[in-house]
């Protein structure tokens, strides 16, 4: 396939669930995990004479993500029964929104701070409300008969969102759902958990292949069944080849067979062809008339854009404007949530220098968030004791190596960086000292000294792990010079 | 106007019912019938007549985001035809 | 008389005076069902023992002086159509046979809130989708006026309960006018509120935006007294309105000279019974000799409105009953035989080699679903969701759905238009008195046409009632029917109090042998 390009062209369809506590149309709870069928109750459940009242919150937190999303508001929406029959969806319907969604035409920027792909918008085509379905499981394994359905996910509210087919690579789909999901994150809309299934992607894809006749596109194929980012790049990846081999084998063009589904099987590494459906879809969608329209004016439009905060984007622009970070470097920052952020923007602040603070917040302070599994709120070295180590490492106080242990004792203590420094005694080497100490080492050393003559000055380190023996407080990197600079006298 | 019986034999499976040839052959009479009947609405012109999906003009209707007593299970479960004390049991789900 | 001639307004007076208790009065009631029910065949369950042990309790804290309620001690019938903790509601089905609701609907709860004695289920065509109750899956309600003919429908049970002196007051449902109709026919009062007023939660629905709960009892005063019972916001029902609930008994007495009173010209046309004419043209008179003005007006989409309706109804019943597909509640076919058919199906595709055959045979699952919902509906109820599939699915939105829809709101407008006119809108409510079980039943369209004087109210979402206004040569009931705008109900009830006032109609009882 390598003779001739094509254009792969994407989009895709987001399902989120919102971090309401209630489901959208009844007060039974949404927590994941319970045991099956013990959060329904007769509206969820679709029992008969049942009905559904809105759950405020999550229009409100539907809005809040159109916004962020650039989407038009429409100032009037109402609510559809899309209308199918399967066991995990007990009235035979789904309320969703058809003809008025609540919010259209949007866009969301992607970029790759390691410049692999060309920043730009990826068109929102909507993003509208409606219920989630309840589990079904069968056990084929087990010979099972009978599939089990647990209504306990049902009526949770689902945003979705829907891209315009705008993405041209797998890694472009992959950079749009890393800034969505950072996005629905910073927006505490959802917790974007793909395991538990809070964020589902589904993805339409096909080839605009070039040929002598002009340009040709392929059957568009949706894919399902991806249970992570990675495998949305994988499983389009390999879509693209299969759909080029399948092209050359058939010629098939657009139109010419009805829109197919595909699974991604994750341990095969293949998309495998679904079931048809016994009827071609037809959802019969209308009007709920269990619930009324929505009515949103421009005053809540402004009031929810104005709460929406600081997002991913402008905070990028910010922390390489302010603290002059690289791209790769503030989206690191950046990726690491709200709470990240804050901390990064008071250790920055308070110690005086951004850069030092960055490097210290990736490599420290994650690294210990890591090893102890724990999230920054729960990290005991707040941002402003830890800045007084940073301004005593700017002042070349102290030097690095030992920084990290003063950094280790605070992390265990409430102590300030000067207690630290203390008790471990930790004091800056007069100069002159630091001389003496030199002239003793390279007399003993007639090798290194010759090495150095010699021009390798790298010999010069084996005397680090000597000086720190006579005293541990010497700064390394001062060490070496001075002992390069006398030796090359001797 | 009227229907066929093909489409009435298409319609009962999107409303998952299922009936006799006899049956089959009465109901595409009686339904295209109907049909011809709801036809009459088709002399007036209501071009510029917004649709009336609701007889109240009310809008804006919510609940506060609150957590109310779930049933307990075995109430929820007592009218299914068939479970298993936590699911409901149907007859396999294929495809995906 | 009797208690049983007594209206639940007087009864009420007599409980709150001492002159009769709850478990007297329960007694009779059970007592005269146990008497004529067999052929009248107004109930699907009695709850006798549940009910005296209510009444009882009712006696015990009025002897206690602990305060009661607006109902305390007054037998009611409901429509086996509303949801009732722990008691079987069958909406008249097959399907739901079994059904017990594990919640009460709001009009249940607050009946009980009343202190009322809930005594019994009453009759229905099934899922409420009929005007003659003979489409109830277990056997037809009969007019006590005439055992061989239709109590009305849909709520033909709470009609004919009243009717027959079983009890005072009973629940309907009216989604084309199923509580108009039935209480023209059978001789009792029985009002349908302005869609919102009374909250449908815990109502089975059949189609959402005209379904509304209503009362049935002797007078309008009764159902002014059941209505502020059951009427007030709930929020639990989105299309319930946040409006206070006046104090309809008040309003009874309001003052209405020069009362305005629509005449609708398209009413007194073709097809109408020249007796019912008659009745109900006298009964304008009547209003004329107490003050009120007869206005000549127009409703010139009235005769849209059956078939308006007969697409919205089935539209959206199509959608509502697809819950009853034997996977949650309800009737579920028989899996082993099931499976069996469909093995003998496959094997008789797989010898014929018709892979397309093949290729179209249901799903398990898919067969469970189509098997159970054909054996668990009657033909009535598969006809209209056969109808409303049809009506929206793709190609056919637009043409009927969506027309509908735009119609409604012309029906609509002729209402808004004509109440600038006139204060309330009198005519009739059927064409003509009962007909006989069985006269119609080959014949849907016919059927349907039934409904012609009162589905443009549910369209509309105004308020009707229904009160007696002469008897015909043969023996039957005929009936008024008033009509106001929408949460025009004081008004409407004091409309139909003045004419009780001045007339006896509604104290007519049928001979019962
Ligand atoms: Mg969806
Ligand atoms: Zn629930």
């Amino acid at each position: 396939m390598s003779e001739t390009s094509y254009d792969i062209v994407i989009g895709l369809e987001i399902h989120v669930q919102l971090l309401t506590a209630s489901k959208l149309f009844c007060g039974c709870s949404t927590k994941f995990g319970a045991p099956p069928n013990t959060q329904t109750c007769p509206v969820c459940t679709g029992m008969p004479g049942s009905l559904p009242v809105m759950n405020r919150r999550a229009f409100e937190l539907g809005l809040r993500t159109a916004l962020a999303l650039n989407c038009q508001i429409a100032p009037f929406t109402k609510w559809d029964r899309k209308n199918y029959y399967y066991p995990d969806l007990p009235k035979g319907y789904q309320i969703s929104q058809f003809d008025l969604p609540f919010s259209s035409e949007g866009w969301l920027e992607i970029s790759d701070p390691k410049g692999k792909i060309e920043p730009r918008r990826i068109g929102i085509i909507r993003a509208h409300l409606e219920e989630d379905a309840g589990k079904s499981m069968h056990d084929e394994a087990a010979g099972q008969a009978d599939s089990r359905i647990d209504l306990n996910r049902t009526g949770t509210p689902l945003l979705e969102i829907v891209s315009k087919p705008d993405m041209r690579s797998p890694a472009e789909a992959k950079a749009f759902l890393t800034e969505l999901k950072l996005l629905l994150t910073y927006l505490e809309v959802s917790d974007c958990n793909m395991q538990e299934g809070s964020l589902r992607v589904d993805a339409n894809v096909n080839l605009h292949i070039p040929t002598p006749d002009g340009k040709i596109a392929t059957p568009i194929v949706e894919i399902k069944n991806m249970n992570s980012f990675r495998a949305v790049e994988r499983a389009l990846t390999y879509e693209a080849a299969r759909q080029y081999e399948v092209w050359q084998e058939t010629g098939q063009k657009i139109g010419d067979i009805p829109k197919q589904t595909r699974g991604w099987d994750d341990v095969a590494n293949i998309t495998r062809g679904q079931r048809h459906k016994e009827e071609s879809s037809d959802y019969r969608y209308f009007p709920d008339p269990d619930l009324v329209p929505v009515t949103v004016t421009e005053a809540t439009v402004a009031d929810a854009r104005a709460a929406l905060g600081e997002l991913p984007a402008a905070l990028r622009t910010r922390l390489e404007a302010t603290f002059g970070l690289t791209p790769y470097d503030s989206d690191v920052i950046v990726n690491q949530g709200k709470r990240g952020v804050e901390y990064f923007l008071e250790l920055a602040t308070h110690s005086g220098d951004g850069k030092l603070a960055s490097n210290w917040f990736q490599q420290d302070v994650l690294r210990t968030l890591t090893e102890q599994k724990i999230e920054i709120d729960q990290f005991g070295l707040r941002p402003e004791r830890l800045a007084g180590l940073l301004q005593k490492v700017r002042g070349k106080e102290i030097d690095t190596s030992r920084a990290r242990e003063v950094f280790a004792a605070m992390a265990t203590s409430q102590k300030s960086a000067a207690e630290v420094m203390a008790e471990l005694g930790i004091v800056q080497v007069d100069e002159s000292q630091l001389v003496e100490l030199c002239r003793e080492l390279l007399a003993a050393n007639p090798k290194i000294v010759a090495d150095i003559k010699e021009g390798r000055g790298k010999a010069a380190g084996a005397l680090i792990g000597q000086a720190k023996k006579k005293n541990p407080n010497v700064n390394p990197g001062r060490l070496m010079e001075i002992c390069l600079e006398l030796a090359q006298g001797m | 106007m009227g229907l066929t019986r093909d489409e009435v034999e298409k319609v009962s499976l999107l409303a998952r019912l299922q009936f006799t040839p006899a049956e089959l052959e009465r109901l595409t009479e009686q339904l295209g019938q109907i049909v011809d009947y709801v036809q009459l609405l088709a002399e007036l012109d209501t071009t510029h007549v917004e649709p009336m999906a609701h007889p109240v003009d009310i809008a804006n209707v919510f609940r506060p985001d609150e957590v109310r007593p779930s049933l307990p299970r075995d109430e929820v479960l007592a009218n299914a035809p068939h479970h298993d004390q936590e699911c409901y049991l149907v007859p396999a789900v294929l495809g995906d | 008389m009797s208690v049983h001639e007594l209206s639940a307004s007087e009864l009420i007076a007599q409980l709150n005076a001492g002159e009769i208790t709850s478990t007297e009065l329960t007694r009779a009631c059970l007592d005269r069902i146990e008497r004529y029910d067999d052929r009248v065949q107004a109930f699907l369950q009695v709850g006798a023992e549940s009910a005296l042990e209510q009444a009882q309790a009712i006696d015990q804290k009025r002897k206690q002086k602990q305060p009661v309620g607006p109902l305390a001690g007054l037998p009611v019938g409901i429509k086996d159509l509303l949801c009732t903790q722990g008691v079987v509601t069958t909406c008249g089905s097959k399907m739901l046979e079994h059904f017990r609701p594990p919640y009460d609907a709001t009009v249940i709860a607050r009946l009980k809130q009343a202190d009322a004695v809930l005594l019994g289920r009453l009759n229905l065509d099934e899922f409420a989708m009929g005007g003659s109750c003979e489409n109830s899956a277990y056997f037809p309600t009969r007019n006590p006026w005439d055992l061989e003919r239709i109590p009305g429908g849909s709520s033909g049970g709470s009609a004919a309960a009243v009717a027959a002196g079983m009890l005072p007051l009973t629940l309907g449902t009216d989604t084309g006018g199923s509580i108009r109709l039935p209480a023209g026919l059978c001789g009792v009062t029985g009002l349908k509120p302005s869609y919102g007023r009374v909250s449908r939660y815990g109502l089975v629905a059949f189609a959402s935006s005209l379904d509304q709960i209503g009362p049935f009892g002797q007078t309008a005063e009764d159902c002014a007294l059941a209505l502020e019972v059951i009427a007030g916001h709930d929020p639990h029902d989105s299309t319930s309105v946040a409006q206070p609930v006046p104090a309809y008994r008040a309003a009874l007495r309001q003052p209405l000279e020069g009362l305005r009173l629509g005449i609708v010209r398209e009413h007194f046309g073709e097809g109408l019974d020249a007796e019912v004419e008659k009745a109900v043209r006298e009964a304008l008179r009547v209003y004329e000799s107490l003050g009120a003005k007869l206005v000549d007006i127009s409703l010139p989409h009235a005769k849209y409105g059956v078939a308006v309706y007969y697409l919205i109804a089935p539209c959206e019943a199509s959608s509502n009953l697809a819950r009853y597909d034997g996977a949650h509640y309800g009737h579920r076919t028989d899996e082993k035989a099931m499976h069996k058919q469909l093995a003998e199906e496959r094997a008789v595709l797989q010898a014929a080699g018709n892979e397309r055959g093949l290729g179209q045979l249901d799903s398990a699952l898919v067969r469970m679903y189509r098997a159970s919902r054909a054996e668990g509906f009657g033909a009535e109820v598969k006809r209209r969701i056969m109808l409303g599939t049809y009506a929206l699915s793709a190609g056919y939105y637009d043409a009927y759905y969506l027309k509908a829809l735009r119609v409604r709101r012309l029906i609509r407008q002729d209402f808004d238009e004509a109440f600038r006119q006139v204060d309330l809108i009198a005519g009739p409510v059927s064409a003509a008195p009962a007909f006989r079980i069985g006269e119609k039943a080959d014949d849907p369209l016919s059927m349907y046409l039934v409904d012609l004087y009162t589905v443009s109210a549910n369209l509309a979402g105004i308020a009707g009632i229904s009160v007696p206004c002469g008897i015909s040569q043969s023996g039957l009931p005929i009936g008024l029917q008033l009509q106001a705008p929408a949460f025009g109900e004081e008004k409407l009830l004091a409309g139909a109090h003045l004419y009780q006032q001045a007339t006896d109609w509604h104290r007519r009882r049928p001979q019962l042998p």
